[in-house]
């Protein structure tokens, strides 16, 4: 069930053919109509459920009905933007229906801003509860962190609802910013999530998806590492059962000189018609000399019936590289792994939930901050003690 | 602390096969072996003998497949049991590769073990200190314990980790899996003064299963088998070793020739 890497390379000048579509060659706009309904023919729609998604590619306001609540430390600034008013819309174009309808639909954009070398005590914390089954809801937030600011905004998602969302990241000169979104739904939630990020001088971005319940959950980031020495962590850790579908579309865009990134994606499936897809783009541009580029994604199907497909491309513009590469594997249970747990004693039931545990906390590992890596653990731990592997 | 009735694992008659592309390999063609607690017997012989097989064997992996014979624990059917009841009554096998848990650091990983094995958590603090002081001895420094499990580790660390869970878990029995290759010199005298050490205090028995002698200068055997094709083709005391030591396993190999 391993799908074969992809690879774009750059060709000889003679024999280059024009792709059918790279990542960067996606239309964008700001108007709904400028996109078609999916069909599931489109390349960014082939391998999501769109008759499930149908609620989300209706051109509507939400209902209203989710209630948002931000707790924010100080100094931290919360406030609302409207469409046009700066810095909405600065670096996030839609490139999809159901985010140019968030875009167009949302009245109001949340706005949280990290004042100048800002330094956060604690995490800000942006709770969504959906109105339930039923309602629909439109998003639009921008996480905006000034230059030199450091700090961690964690945005969870829980309860039920039909939600398109945008989530627009601008990280300052040499400011350093951790996202953590959390799908949390209830099994008949449905949600489209485009998160984009600019990236200026020196600036980092660890960027976390964390997906864990939901019926389709499809959260696609995006980053633009535009300023020099610019550097993204990008990870992913997801737990897909019976008739869950979670998806991401990864794109990161070596624009400047000297950036980094570090790109992992980790996923267990079980059940009939558990449905993972994930899809890494990178592109190294031919301005971003000396960059350094790894992305993987790593798969544990747990039974029959569940399905993963993986996909991951790289683009190379120009010749002078630090370092590229991918990678992509799913598999099943190692059996080396469980015969040495089970020699050391342990049950084989629970060898495998430590087996299950120990892939996805890899992702946790990578937190830096120890409450919320407690915490991401916990989760892991919960969703584990609900499933019967 | 030495138990006060001697346990024995009895191997009887045992054949064992394999599945290979060309079709079924039988591996251990009948092989008998008797261990009682606090004896340390030697298993020598060339690669390909068997040697590994019966570790493996005796552990339960589902790769190798018991076409007869039998082994005993105190007169319960080893081979009626799960890897997992095995090593909970009393079983251990030190792997020569030991695999690598991604996200599962030592410290969870020992606990976990020592919790199964015992039935019951270690109180958490003398667990804390006698894994701490178990590292040390064996020149593990205390950062291990964080670190996830064989993952980045050095063919020298992997040994000492092994051995370290011999020293926590107490088992009635070790089988010890070539836990000599790919030491150096300081590193196999950690190693062995790790195993004697448990040896002294739990009175285990342990089956030590090497290609080379170089091992049996630090922990001493009390009997030595040599295995051929399969099956003991000699069986003797320490001085066997030595003989082995200046003749290598040629003889063995033209007899059969």
């Amino acid at each position: 069930m391993t799908t074969a890497p992809t690879t774009t390379a750059p060709a000889p000048a003679a024999t280059r053919v024009v792709p059918v579509q790279t990542r960067s060659e996606r239309p964008r706009s700001t108007d709904p109509a400028d996109f078609a309904t999916p069909t599931g023919r489109e390349v960014d729609w082939k391998l999501s459920p769109v008759e499930r998604l149908a609620p989300l590619f209706e051109d509507a306001p939400g209902d209203g009905s989710a209630r948002w609540t931000i707790d924010a430390p100080e100094p931290v600034r919360v406030g609302t933007l409207a469409a046009g008013q700066s810095p909405r819309g600065s670096v996030f174009e839609p490139e999809d229906r159901p985010s140019a309808i968030a875009f167009a639909r949302t009245a109001q954009a949340h706005h949280v801003l990290l004042p100048e070398a800002a330094a956060l005590e604690r995490p800000i914390v942006v709770s969504v509860e959906g109105g339930g089954a039923e309602s629909r809801e439109t998003a639009h937030l921008v996480l905006e962190a000034a230059a030199g600011s450091v700090g961690t905004v964690v945005l969870r998602h829980e309860g039920s609802t039909r939600l398109a969302e945008n989530v627009e990241i601008v990280v300052g000169a040499g400011a350093a910013l951790t996202v953590i979104a959390v799908q949390q739904w209830a099994d008949d939630a449905l949600h489209a999530s485009a998160h984009q990020a600019r990236l200026a001088e020196g600036a980092s971005l660890r960027h976390v998806v964390v997906t864990f319940g939901g019926g389709v959950v499809r959260v696609n980031p995006s980053v633009d590492l535009a300023g020099a020495r610019s550097e993204a962590e990008m990870y992913g850790v997801s737990y897909a059962d019976a008739g869950q579908h979670f998806e991401s579309q990864v794109y990161v865009f070596h624009h400047g000189p000297e950036t980094r990134a570090d790109v992992l994606y980790k996923g267990a499936l079980q059940g009939v018609g558990a449905r993972s897809v994930w899809i890494g783009d990178v592109l190294i541009g031919p301005e971003a000399t000396g960059t350094d580029s790894y992305e993987a994604n790593r798969n544990l199907v747990l039974t029959d019936g569940a399905r993963a497909d993986s996909i991951p491309n790289l683009e190379i513009e120009t010749g002078d590289i630090a370092g590229a590469g991918h990678a992509s594997a799913t598999g099943r249970f190692d059996d080396e792994q469980l015969f040495y747990l089970q020699a050391r004693g342990v049950p084989e039931a629970e060898a495998k939930r430590l087996v299950v545990l120990g892939f996805l906390a890899e992702i946790a590992q990578r937190i830096p901050v120890e409450s919320l890596q407690e915490e991401l653990i916990a989760a892991i731990e919960a969703e584990l003690a609900k499933e019967v592997v | 602390m030495s138990t006060a009735t001697p346990s024995q694992l009895v191997i009887r008659d045992l054949r064992v096969s394999i599945d290979t592309e060309q079709g079924s390999k039988p591996i251990l063609k009948g092989v008998d072996l008797t261990l009682t607690s606090g004896e340390i017997h030697a298993v020598m012989g060339p690669n390909g003998s068997g040697k590994s097989t019966l570790a493996y064997t005796i552990a339960g992996h589902p790769r190798y497949r018991v076409d007869g014979g039998s082994i005993e624990l105190d007169g319960q059917d080893v081979l009626a049991m799960s890897v997992d009841e095995r090593a909970r009554a009393g079983l251990f096998l030190a792997m020569q590769y030991p695999v690598e848990i991604p996200g599962v650091t030592v410290s969870n990983f020992l606990r976990t073990a020592k919790t199964a094995i015992d039935g019951e958590a270690p109180a958490i603090r003398g667990w804390t200190s006698g894994v701490r002081e178990a590292m040390e001895k064996l020149r593990m420094d205390p950062s291990f314990a964080a670190r996830n499990v064989n993952e980045g580790f050095s063919g020298g660390e992997k040994k000492r980790h092994e051995i370290l869970q011999l020293e926590l878990l107490k088992p009635r029995f070790a089988v010890l899996d070539e836990t000599d290759s790919g030491l150096d010199v300081d590193a196999l005298r950690i190693v062995s003064e790790g195993v004697n050490r448990a040896h002294q205090e739990t009175g285990l028995g342990i089956l030590l299963i090497t290609h080379y002698t170089r091992i049996l200068r630090y922990i001493q055997p009390d009997f030595v088998h040599v295995f051929v094709d399969g099956t003991v083709a000699e069986e003797g005391g320490p001085e066997l070793a030595e003989r082995l030591e200046d003749e290598g396993y040629d003889r063995y190999l033209a007899a059969r020739a």
